[in-house]
């Protein structure tokens, strides 16, 4: 088994270093079918493992690749920790990241850059890889950082677009950011643990729960709190909570596949993974997983209701994303950590579905993403119309589909959790319900229903893609649809992941829901019992009712609410906040420190001033220096004087 | 028997004399003269590595001649494992410097060659020595080869710069004259550095000698308020000569910190650490913020050597409040460990991204980041290997550039968690300079007809970045080797500085 755990992220990487360095020789066709073949011996492995892990139920494997380096009798390794959590993971990510290989092939058809974006995406699929299955924080951090340059790489992949190169920078800064907190939270971890291995420091926490540090003097903060709390700053920056969530809508400026791949599916998925592996840690403390459920809910709510005044089709997908990444957060919030998984999971699935569908449109529309110029779309591209539409309703959680039993599932353990902000939580994820079905049905109503917007010449050559681009869609609407039905016994209420993820007695809210269900279709039955189905029914209609029936009305309601509508429009204005405040300030600082602090006062007052005052000294002295011979002698006369003067009368 | 020479004489005669050998060659060979020489001084450097016994922290490859007996003065050398990793990055940047040079150095290239080679040797003859006034020559000496090269080579400011830059490193360098003839006056006329570290001193002289010291060391690592002289000196440079600045030069301050100021003056360095650890840790942030602004290649790669070389003093100095939060040196080894893996990762780095900017000013004849926009168009190999570099510099995983800031940031929560936050912050800064300058520099349209003229990289440009390439890659998958050799000397002097010397 060991060489198979080591074949997974390693075939991948494989495929990379062939398409990144030896792709201008090969070609575009050996190097894609070289990538793919990586990531599909990745896949093939993942699920040869899943059996070995999830279906024998064998034992989970924790064991050392290399020793990295040994500091102060510490060892730092590279290593693998293959347990449930992390089969699921690796089946997730090799599957979407297959999809995502197979249909680039189709998107980027005509781009220059055709190697180097194979080479991009089995990169970050290794990275992303040794980042699930990593044992220790340092691995962690490895793979936390090494997604993080692909992303860099890939938003910026089109490097002349100025908003994509702004983009990029913009995404890897914010993620740094998250970053600095994490790496603090690493660093207290070795301190209190002495250990960065998580099965030793899972085995210690409990001991330090009830111990303190000072911050700052006479605050004495509880150690758990703070590690956690930091540890999940780095989580805000790669599963983009708010504040730092800023990244995500603007990483839209890369390529299509990759925004399925990393900005939905996979890497904005590490911090929820990241948060639910911490779980033994994250237990101990229950200000920090208030803190964590409290800003979760604050992104799953108000992020979505970004998404309905957007009009370019990735970005209301991005809003989208960033609401359901809060719906994993508050999850994680209320200890059900299985159930932010299985939403994960479910969403991975539909979410790429539905990126892969609107790159899909966008290339049938000649890279148009205004959906104000769309419609109608249904009947030129059908395979399309009907993957987005099984997407969106898995998205809405429409009973049956997969992200039904996901988002129900996370609704109900908030609903029964007691830590604080639980009521505020409730209140958000269930209104996000009615919000994600307006904005993801008035999305799927402008593009593939209505009036035909385009124009002439577009509509003319609108056909649907080539079978790269559909069936991937096609092998995604599966899981889309399946996958809640298939898991939700055991993910969302069993104990799944077993020693995987740890809750605490008085957490187990998710189990005590267990018993009221028996099976997915008695799920469905009851949930007609419950508010969120109808939250979404009625978020359908109304986006029926608006997009369908009286266009005119947004229109109105656009006029009549302004202020609100610019609030929305400008993101409530985070951006310019940051633009002003953080890069506008660091700039102002900079230059402040360079311009006054080296230039004038070091060089120009001690440097340059010193060398002018010994200058001025020495002109002074220099008249002394007189070359008559009297003149020394009369100041020799004078220096005797005084001296006498100073003996006889001290 | 090639191995029965003693090995460290060999390295620092080596150079020297090939040096003077490339001088009379004249400018036909002076090329590859210099490139045997220093090839071959690499190469006979290697057994200093293979043949280095980790668990000792003693002094090995150790020489004894009597040299000026009638003031008991000796030519002694031996290396540690502190200078050992020093002395291996001096060879194996001196060959890099001397192809850099190849078709770029047209004035005059025979004397350029044997500037480097002398310095080469002379440099090392800086980590080697283990005799006070030995140390104090080479010291001394080291200046003047690089005094040459920037007023020779150099670029327009170039007398301004040479004098800044002698001015500030020898206003330091005279005090610690006076130190070490108070000590040798102290040990009965002995010059001898170990004898230096068990010499026993009063809290008031140590803290003269330290303060001393640190002038000397402040200057050449350099620490804020003394960096000014830096920014200058790297611009006026040329190509090769920043190359050894930064790689090698700013990394004997550090290095003085660890063979005198820690060992010699340990008490003084008890209770003045704190004044490092503020200036290390505004070399990080402050240094950080002006980086940000600079709209000259080099200018912003000086001021992020200096932020750079911040952790490495950081880590050197950890150990004192560490003592005092867990009541163990032994913790304090990571930082210290992290402090030196972060000058040899910096050597490999700040090479990299002065070459990397030697680069396009050989085709461009700008440092000036609005001349440049989209550079990936037209040369995107090079861009590659920027980016890469630029990558290792804002301390990202997999790259050297990563296990010393990780180090020391992990050891220095142990001191006090707002010095492991204020360091941290490199994490946004480092990144936040680095690729706003590869932004403006390599991506975008072609800005301009100069741009759009340029050619990517030949083969002699591709061989040297990616060699360090790999240097850089390797350090940072699989950094082992490099702190194993530095276990016993760390633990060594860590366990030194905690005893009380009066």
């Amino acid at each position: 088994m060991q060489s198979i755990y080591l074949a997974i992220p390693l075939a991948p990487l494989f495929g990379a270093i062939v398409a990144g360095l030896f792709g201008w020789k090969i070609g575009r066709t050996a190097s894609h079918l070289v990538a793919i073949a990586g990531v599909a011996v990745a896949f093939v492995l993942s699920l040869i493992v899943f059996k070995h892990i999830v279906i024998d139920a064998a034992e989970p494997f924790n064991g050392t690749v290399y020793t990295w380096m040994v500091s102060n009798d510490i060892n730092f390794q590279i290593g693998f920790l293959i347990d449930k959590l992390t089969a699921v993971m690796l089946i997730v990510v090799t599957f979407v990241s297959l999809m995502v290989h197979i249909y680039t092939i189709g998107y980027m058809h005509d781009d220059p850059g055709y190697q180097r974006f194979f080479s991009y995406i089995a990169l970050f699929t290794f990275s992303m890889l040794m980042l699930v299955m990593s044992n220790n924080f340092l691995q962690l951090f490895f793979g936390w950082e090494a997604v993080g340059l692909v992303s860099y790489l890939l938003i910026g992949f089109w490097y002349k677009k100025p908003t994509a190169i702004y983009a990029n920078l913009k995404a890897f800064l914010v993620n740094r950011v998250g970053d600095f907190g994490f790496l603090l939270g690493i660093a207290a971890v070795l301190m209190y643990t002495g250990s960065l291995d998580y099965a030793e420091v899972f085995k210690q926490a409990p001991s330090l729960s009830g111990r303190t540090m000072e911050i700052f003097d006479g605050h004495a903060w509880s150690i758990l709190t703070v590690t956690c709390i930091l540890l999940f700053i780095g989580a805000m920056g790669k599963s983009a909570q708010v504040p730092l969530h800023v990244w995500l809508p603007d990483s839209m400026e890369g390529p299509t596949p990759i925004s399925a791949l990393i900005h939905a599916a996979t890497m904005v998925t590490a911090g929820i993974f990241m948060v639910a592996r911490m779980s033994p840690l994250f237990e101990l403390s229950e200000t920090a997983l208030s803190f964590v459920l409290v800003i979760g809910a604050i992104t799953a709510l108000f992020m979505g209701f970004l998404g309905l005044v957007q009009n370019d089709i990735k970005r209301v997908v991005a809003y989208s994303t960033l609401s359901q990444l809060g719906y994993m957060t508050v999850a994680l919030g209320a200890s059900a950590y299985a159930t932010g998984i299985f939403h994960l999971m479910t969403h991975a699935f539909f979410k790429a579905l539905l990126f892969l569908g609107a790159g899909a449109v966008i290339i049938a529309m000649h890279h148009e993403q205004d959906m104000r110029k769309m419609g109608g779309l249904r009947k030129y591209m059908p395979i399309t119309w009907i993957t987005s539409l099984i997407g969106s309703l898995a998205l809405i959680g429409t009973p049956g589909f997969a992200g039904f039993y996901s988002k129900d599932a996370i609704i109900v353990a908030v609903r029964n959790s007691e830590l604080a902000g639980s009521g505020f939580a409730y209140a958000a994820v269930l209104i996000g319900v009615f919000i994600t079905a307006l904005y993801s049905f008035r999305m799927y109503f402008m593009v593939f229903h209505g009036k035909e917007r385009m124009d002439e010449h577009t509509r003319e050559h609108l056909h649907e893609c080539s079978a790269v681009v559909t069936v991937p869609l096609i092998l995604l609407a599966i899981p889309s649809v399946l996958a809640g039905a298939i898991f939700v016994d055991q993910m969302a209420f069993g104990g799944f992941f077993g020693s995987a993820i740890v809750v605490d007695e008085t957490h187990r809210i998710a189990a005590d829901v267990a018993h009221h269900f028996d099976s997915w279709w008695g799920l469905i039955l009851h949930s007609f019992a419950d508010l969120p189905v109808y939250f979404a029914a009625a978020g359908v209609l109304l986006a029926w009712f608006l997009y369908m029936k009286r266009p005119d009305i947004p229109g109105m309601i656009q006029n009549r609410f302004a202020l609100i509508h610019r609030i929305l429009v400008n993101k409530y204005g985070f951006d310019r906040f940051n633009e002003i405040v953080f890069a506008g300030g660091s700039r102002q600082l900079g230059n402040l420190f360079w311009r006054v602090g080296d230039e004038k006062i070091i060089d120009g007052l001690v440097v340059n001033g010193s060398a002018r005052s010994i200058g001025w000294f020495s002109t002074i002295v220099r008249h002394v220096q007189s070359g008559y011979l009297y003149h020394y002698a009369f100041v020799m006369i004078i220096g005797l004087l005084l001296l006498l003067t100073w003996v006889v009368f001290r | 028997m090639l191995f029965d020479l003693p090995i460290l004489s060999t390295l620092i005669w080596t150079p020297i004399i090939g040096g003077l050998l490339v001088l009379m060659a004249g400018e036909k060979w002076a090329r590859m003269s210099a490139l045997f020489f220093s090839v071959l001084t690499f190469i006979l450097s290697i057994p200093l590595y293979t043949q280095f016994d980790v668990s000792t922290a003693a002094m090995q490859f150790g020489e004894l001649k009597s040299w000026i007996p009638s003031f008991n003065i000796f030519y002694q050398l031996g290396v540690d494992g502190i200078s050992m990793p020093l002395i291996i990055l001096t060879t194996f940047t001196t060959v890099l410097v001397v192809l850099s040079a190849w078709e770029v150095i047209k004035k005059k290239p025979e004397q350029y060659m044997a500037a480097f080679l002398i310095m080469e040797g002379v440099m090392i003859g800086v980590f080697a020595a283990l005799d006070a006034v030995l140390f104090y020559i080479f010291w001394e000496a080291m200046l003047i080869p690089m005094f040459l090269i920037i007023g020779i080579w150099g670029g327009p400011r170039r007398v301004y710069a040479t004098i800044k830059f002698f001015l500030y490193t020898f206003l330091g360098s005279v005090l610690m004259l006076i130190a070490l003839i108070y000590m040798s006056i102290k040990a009965d006329g002995s010059f001898s550095l170990l004898g230096f570290h068990t010499l026993p001193l009063t809290l008031e002289e140590q803290l003269y000698i330290f303060a001393a010291f640190l002038l000397a060391f402040a200057v050449k690592v350099p620490m804020w308020p003394v960096h000014t002289w830096l920014p200058d000196a790297h611009v006026e440079a040329p190509t090769g000569g920043s190359v050894i600045l930064a790689a090698i030069m700013l990394k004997i301050g550090g290095y003085g910190f660890l063979r005198f100021s820690l060992p010699i003056t340990p008490d003084a360095s008890s209770e003045l650490d704190w004044l490092i650890i503020l200036m290390s840790l505004v070399a990080v942030v402050y240094i950080g913020f002006v980086a940000l602004v600079q709209s000259d290649m080099k200018k912003l790669i000086a001021y992020s050597s200096i932020a750079h070389m911040g952790f490495a003093t950081l880590g050197f100095f950890l150990v004192f409040s560490i003592i005092d939060n867990t009541g163990s040196w032994r913790e304090a080894a990571l930082g210290m460990e992290g402090g030196i893996v972060q000058m040899i990762s910096h050597g490999f780095i700040s090479a990299a991204m002065f070459l990397c900017v030697g680069v396009i000013y050989d085709r461009m004849h700008s440092r000036n980041i609005a001349d440049y926009g989209g550079v990936v168009n037209t040369m995107p190999m090079f861009a590659a290997f920027m980016v890469f570099f630029s990558m290792a510099n804002a301390g990202l995983p997999g790259t050297s550039g990563f296990v010393g800031e990780f180090m020391v940031i992990l050891n220095s929560f142990k001191a006090d968690f707002w010095i492991a936050f204020l360091a941290a912050t490199t994490l946004i800064l480092g990144a936040a300079y680095t690729l706003w300058m590869v932004k403006r520099v390599l991506y975008g349209e072609v800005a301009n007809d100069n741009v759009a003229n340029l050619k990517d990289l030949n083969a002699r440009e591709f061989v040297i970045l990616g060699v360090l390439g790999i240097a850089v890659l390797f350090f940072g998958i699989y950094p082992g080797p490099l702190t194993e050799v530095m276990h016993s000397s760390v633990e060594h002097l860590l366990q030194h500085v905690s005893i009380q010397k009066y």
